[in-house]
């Protein structure tokens, strides 16, 4: 066992803490309120590197390890909560998903502009009717010739407006039930692509988050991501990952909302004392820096396995249903500790709040978590 | 970073499994209802080296490390809370000390059998006017020539009647508070020094738990531990380790009841199949594996910090305070799973929930947790 950090991780995790201290944090607030993508922002962490982390050099990457991800991607989610979902949707989803199936020709036409941050990836699986229930979409690919025509609409897609690529998913055999669905790579300007409506968030409302909609969308047969009919395979093998990207992402959100609300614990004065010095904030304190610690221990167990490419299912779901509940339930107290001030947006914690709670529903639901978890358990269990 | 057990852990942790389901587990119920003492199992664990695990050979422990000790008190929890109280409250603050604080004749003449398990140690720290408040300490320490004259009685000492030697605290000048206070060491069947009743319990019921009680007990000179008024000091290092040790009491008695409930979901049928079918059993296992999982990480963090020589103090009272706290939920929901067998004593998860409930108040509740982590938090944050 152990658990220091090698000096390389240390340095990313400082350069992106940096990075996220003078960069990310003075403009959250005004990126939540315009729900405007920040275009310079994202330039600036692709030019770092953050954007295809876990892809090797070759492929425009950074060529770094899972733990060396999940620290980076903790500073952006304490910096800016929103474009640590922009990252984490582009690295775990787009770009691991086309450099773990794509063929080298994909590989060079896609993931390496967007691995190297020129482009920005998009993943599109959710439909209005089926989200924890993926298997049940309705849209569809039909081959004609050289090309597959995509007719339907998709919802909840990060990076809908912003992205340029995106790994879709459709029904290309309808009598194969998830043996039928196929991955195809559709990029900004196939034609009958279009953009649906920008959805207005709870929280993460720099990240624009939109319908798509395919109105028999031309895409070449080469684009193809994998083989046909296993799109929905692909689609679980990039879950562990997706899982740890989030898990960390909402330890940045917990880690900040914790950290300004026990400063303004101990600058807050009333009855005499700061408030810091009743019990009941102090314990309240106590119990946030508690569970972002057990966040912490289980969101890099899942990265450690991952990066010695043991089986870790069952820890990156555990990782996720933990560290979002954790994040929900910190930025909660977080708000409680500011009180008044807690309720207005010239503080930072209501934006915590807001942000944190999508960490318990995208990429699985908590109850999805709970399956899967409960799945692993009875499958140990017959061992 | 790897979290994985080294082949040896790996190995150390299967051994003392296996050991513990072969050998103890079959006496917890006979020890918790009769409120007998497991002797034989005591004497087994000594056999087998693990009554002074984390201490050095020629201190008669076996050379482990903390997160050997930790997986062993883990292991024996698992199987039975009196014996691995026991076996913890020997460890980690009746042997600790000596470990600590000893000089090399102390650590010779007691330390090596303490460690060796050919007796049992005990710490005195809580009084009836002074549990997480340890200024309130009446026992009193006046040297007299030769001696150290005690008077005063402690609470709530496992082991405290049966323990070879007890260390324990007593002021030696009132006028610091908490920080008069010193450690001293006292045998079996010294003059003065006698044990009150065994104290009825809610759990752990085989453990002893004694009044002691020092009546113008004459110690010699030699029986105290490092130098006068340095006993505050001295027994925050000491349960600074024994929260790691609690904190693997908490995980051993969850995942125990834990393992109970998942195997017996699978087998018991309701509205024709395993109510392991149900989402409702199916999220509360979920939850309860996830919050051991995170509660085991916290425990082999701190034993893990303590054996690089860096600062574990937050990282135990952290490790302490969430495995106690889940520890109780988990048991209390492993009752659930089993229903109506869940509430009988054959099942051992009643016993298991009725054993942890102790977990967040002995060796600094819950409450005290909060404020040594809060402190820890404020001192890194510079002062205000």
């Amino acid at each position: 066992m152990d658990l220091t950090l090698t000096p390389e991780q240390e340095m990313i995790r400082q350069t992106a803490r940096e990075f996220a201290d003078k960069e990310l944090l003075p403009t959250a607030a005004h990126y939540d309120e315009s729900q405007e993508f920040p275009l310079d922002l994202w330039r600036k962490m692709g030019a770092m590197g953050f954007m295809g982390l876990v892809i090797p050099e070759e492929w425009g990457g950074a060529g770094a390890d899972t733990l060396t991800y999940v620290l980076a991607l903790e500073e952006i989610a304490r910096g800016n909560p929103a474009l640590s979902t922009v990252m984490s949707v582009n690295n775990s989803l787009t770009c691991y998903g086309l450099w773990k199936f794509g063929t080298e020709t994909q590989k060079e036409k896609y993931l390496v502009s967007l691995a190297n941050g020129k482009k920005l990836g998009g993943y599109a699986l959710s439909e209005p009717d089926s989200g924890s229930d993926a298997v049940k979409m309705k849209m569809t690919a039909e081959r004609r010739g050289d090309n597959y025509y995509l007719n339907g609409s998709k919802m909840f897609i990060t990076n809908g407006q912003s992205g340029h690529i995106y790994l879709v998913f459709a029904i290309s055999d309808k009598s194969a039930g998830s043996s039928g669905i196929s991955c195809f790579i559709v990029e900004k300007g196939m034609p009958g692509f279009k953009v649906g409506k920008k959805l207005d968030k709870l929280g993460m409302r720099a990240s624009d988050t939109t319908e798509l909609i395919f109105e028999d969308c031309e895409v070449p047969a080469e684009n193809v991501l994998g083989q046909e009919g296993e799109g929905f395979k692909l689609a679980m093998q990039l879950l562990d990952g997706g899982r740890i990207g989030i898990a960390a992402q909402a330890l940045g959100i917990a880690q900040a909302a914790y950290e300004f609300a026990f400063k303004y614990a101990n600058e807050r004065q009333q009855f005499g004392k700061p408030i810091y010095d009743f019990q009941a904030i102090q314990f309240m304190v106590a119990d946030m820096a508690t569970r972002i610690e057990a966040s912490r221990l289980l969101v890099h167990q899942a990265a450690s396995l991952r990066d010695e490419g043991l089986p870790c299912g069952k820890e990156a779901s555990m990782a996720k249903l933990f560290a979002s509940e954790t994040a929900m339930w910190v930025a909660t107290k977080a708000v409680q500790i500011f009180g008044g001030y807690g309720y207005i947006k010239e503080y930072p914690v209501e934006r915590y709040f807001r942000d944190a709670k999508v960490t318990e529903i995208y990429e699985g639901t908590s109850e999805i978590q709970r399956m899967v978890i409960a799945k692993h358990l009875l499958r140990g269990l017959k061992k | 970073m790897d979290f994985r057990l080294s082949e040896e852990h790996e190995l150390f942790r299967r051994t003392v499994h296996e050991f513990a389901d072969k050998e103890i587990a079959p006496n917890a119920i006979q020890a918790d209802e009769n409120s007998e003492f497991p002797w034989e199992n005591i004497k087994q664990i000594a056999a087998l080296g693990l009554m002074g695990v984390p201490y050095p050979e020629e201190l008669g422990g076996s050379g482990g490390d903390t997160l050997m000790y930790a997986i062993a008190v883990e292991e024996i929890n698992r199987a039975c809370g009196t014996t691995g109280i026991t076996l913890a409250a020997h460890t980690s603050l009746g042997t600790a000390p000596l470990y600590l604080f000893g000089t090399p004749e102390q650590k010779e003449k007691y330390m090596i059998p303490l460690a060796q398990g050919k007796m049992l140690g005990a710490f005195g720290l809580s009084e009836t006017g002074a549990g997480s408040d340890a200024a309130g300490t009446r026992t009193t320490a006046v040297l007299e020539g030769n001696e150290w004259v005690i008077n005063g009685a402690k609470n709530w000492i496992t082991s405290g009647s049966i323990a070879g030697t007890v260390i324990f605290t007593a002021m030696t000048d009132k006028s610091l508070g908490a920080r008069g206070v010193t450690n001293f060491l006292v045998e079996k069947g010294t003059p003065g020094f006698s044990c009150g009743k065994n104290e009825k319990k809610m759990g752990l019921r085989g453990s002893v738990t004694s009044q002691l009680f020092f009546d113008n007990c004459r110690l010699p000179k030699e029986n105290i531990l490092g130098q006068p008024n340095e006993g505050f000091k001295q027994f925050m290092q000491i349960l600074d380790g024994g929260r790691i040790s609690i904190g693997a009491m908490a995980l051993g008695l969850a995942q125990g009841a834990y393992d109970i409930a998942l195997r017996y979901s699978t087998e018991r049928q309701q509205f024709g199949q395993p109510i392991s079918n149900f989402q409702a059993i199916q999220f509360m296992l979920a939850d309860m594996a996830t919050q051991i999982e995170a509660a085991r990480l916290l425990v082999y963090k701190s034993a893990w910090l303590k054996d690089q020589h860096q600062p574990f103090g937050k990282i135990a009272a952290m490790a302490k305070l969430f495995a106690s706290e889940i520890s109780e939920k988990v048991c209390r929901d492993a009752i659930q799973v089993l229903g109506g067998y869940g509430y009988v004593i054959e099942n051992h998860v009643e016993r298991m929930y009725r054993d942890t409930r102790l977990t967040t108040i002995g060796e600094g509740t819950s409450e005290i947790q909060r404020i040594v982590i809060a402190r820890h938090l404020l001192k890194e944050l510079g002062s205000r």
